[in-house]
C-alpha cells in the first residue's frame, strides 16, 4: 500500500528545529509549566477571535444606547458583553458612516485588539500591509476589494501606542428585521479592521 | 549612532501586494503556538518589558526580519532575550537546533537608569497644533519615522503611560500622557492623497509646539 508512506511525519524546517531547541531547554529548566502551551493553542482558537468583536458590532446595531456608550468609552462597552483583558486594556471603537471610513494597521509592528478581532491575520503583520496604508490607503483598499467613492474621507488608525483600535462598519442595508445573534453572522473580521465593507 | 529600524515600515515603497486572505487559522502549525508561548514564558522569566520585547525582535538583522514571519520574530526575540539574561546560552540553542541559531544584534543606546520625573498633566489638548520632534534615538522608541518633523493637530487625549523608550532600556520607568495625532496625507507625503488623513497614538516627549 503505497498510503503507507504518507504515516511519515514532514521533515522538519530549520524554524520548527529552532522552536524545539528552546522549548527543550526551557523545559528543563522549569520554566514550561505543564500543559502552558495547550492552553494558550486552546485560548487562541476557541475562545478569542473576530466573533466577539462581531457580537460587539451587531449590539451597536441594534442598540443605540449601547453604540452611544461604545462611541463614548469602548473598553468599558466592551467590558459588558464580558470581553477583555490583554492588547485590549484601552480600546477606542471609530465608526463608518457613508462619509467616513476608517481602517486600522499598525506600522511599527503588530498591534490588534486581541480579545475582540483574536490574533492578527498574517497579512496584517507583513511588510506590504504595514508599509502601504498609511500612504496610499485609497489604492490599498481598492486592491483588497475594497474600492470607496472618490469623495470618501479615509482616515487610517496607526496603533502606536496603547490604545487598540476597532472600527465600527455600517449596517449593511436591508437588515432591518434582523435579529441580533443573527447580525453578529453577517460581521466579517475585515470590516472590524476596516479593509471591507458589508 | 542613530538606529532607524527595518521595523519601522510606515510609508516604505516597492514591497509588493499584500497576500490577503479572508480567513485563516490562529496558527498555521503547532510551531507558531509553541513559539508564542515560548515568549510568553521567557518574557514572564526575565522580566521584560513590553518595550524590551518589541526592541529585541527590533534588533534582528534586516534581512532575516523582512523575510521571516511574525512567529518566527517572536522566536528569535525570546532566545535572545534567554541569552541576553543568562537563562540559556547561544552555544546551546545552536548545539539542540542541530545548526544555526539566528539571534537579534546587539543593543546600541546605553542603558537607561533615570528616566526623568513622570509627566501628570497632558501638556496639550483635544485641537492644539503639535509638531513631532525631529530626532533619531539609538534604541527603541514608538514614535514612527514618517511622523518625525511633521505637524498635525490633537484629536483625544489618552491615559498616562509608560514610555516605551525607557522601559525598552533598564529598569527605569517614565510615564506620560499619550495623545492621538491627525496628520493630513498631504502634509505626511508629496504624494499625499486627498481627503486621507492618517492619526498616529503619541507620547507626550515625542511632541512639541509648533
Amino acid at each position: 500500500m503505497s498510503g503507507e508512506r504518507h504515516h511519515h511525519p514532514a521533515p522538519v524546517s530549520p524554524v520548527e528545529q529552532r522552536v524545539a531547541a528552546l522549548e527543550a531547554l526551557l523545559t528543563e529548566r522549569g520554566l514550561v509549566p505543564e500543559g502552558f502551551i495547550e492552553e494558550i493553542t486552546r485560548r487562541y482558537e476557541s475562545e478569542i477571535g473576530p466573533m466577539n468583536g462581531a457580537k460587539v458590532v451587531a449590539r451597536a446595531w441594534t442598540d443605540p444606547g449601547y453604540k452611544e456608550r461604545l462611541l463614548a468609552d469602548g473598553t468599558a462597552a466592551i467590558a459588558e458583553l464580558g470581553f477583555g483583558g490583554a492588547e485590549g486594556e484601552h480600546m477606542v471603537v471609530v465608526e463608518n458612516t457613508p462619509a467616513v471610513h476608517n481602517v486600522i494597521v499598525c506600522t511599527l509592528c503588530s498591534c490588534y485588539p486581541w480579545p475582540t478581532l483574536g490574533l492578527p491575520p498574517a497579512w496584517y503583520k507583513d511588510p506590504p500591509y504595514r508599509a502601504r496604508m498609511v500612504r496610499e490607503p485609497r489604492v490599498l483598499l481598492a486592491e483588497m476589494g475594497c474600492p470607496l467613492p472618490g469623495d470618501a474621507e479615509i482616515r487610517v488608525w496607526d496603533s502606536s501606542a496603547e490604545v487598540r483600535y476597532l472600527v465600527l462598519p455600517q449596517r449593511p442595508p436591508g437588515t432591518e428585521g434582523m435579529a441580533e445573534a443573527d447580525l453578529a453572522g453577517l460581521v466579517t473580521r475585515d470590516s472590524m479592521i476596516g479593509v471591507a465593507r458589508l | 549612532m542613530p538606529v532607524d529600524g527595518i521595523h519601522d515600515l510606515g510609508g516604505l515603497q516597492g514591497l509588493g501586494r499584500v497576500a490577503h486572505s479572508p480567513a485563516e487559522p490562529a496558527f498555521h502549525d503547532r510551531w507558531e503556538a509553541v513559539a508564542r508561548a515560548l515568549m510568553e514564558l521567557v518574557a514572564g522569566a526575565v522580566e521584560a518589558s513590553g518595550g524590551e520585547f518589541r526592541h529585541a525582535i527590533e534588533r534582528m538583522e534586516p534581512g532575516h526580519y523582512l523575510t521571516s514571519s511574525y512567529y518566527e520574530h517572536w522566536l528569535t526575540a525570546a532566545a535572545t532575550l534567554a541569552v541576553e539574561h543568562g537563562v540559556v546560552t547561544h552555544a546551546d540553542l545552536e548545539a539542540r537546533a542541530g545548526g544555526r541559531f539566528p539571534l537579534s544584534g546587539p543593543v546600541l543606546a546605553p542603558p537607561v537608569t533615570d528616566g526623568g520625573p513622570d509627566v501628570g498633566e497632558p501638556r496639550f489638548g483635544t485641537g492644539d497644533r503639535v509638531r513631532v520632534r525631529e530626532w533619531h534615538p539609538p534604541g527603541h522608541t514608538r514614535c514612527p519615522r514618517y511622523v518625525r518633523g511633521k505637524a498635525g493637530t490633537v484629536v483625544r487625549v489618552d491615559g498616562t503611560h509608560s514610555v516605551p523608550d525607557v522601559e525598552a532600556h533598564g529598569a527605569a520607568r517614565r510615564h506620560e500622557p499619550t495623545y492621538s495625532v491627525r496628520f493630513d496625507a498631504a502634509d505626511l507625503w508629496q504624494d499625499g492623497q486627498r481627503g486621507v488623513s492618517v492619526h498616529v497614538d503619541l507620547w507626550d516627549s515625542y511632541l512639541e509646539r509648533p
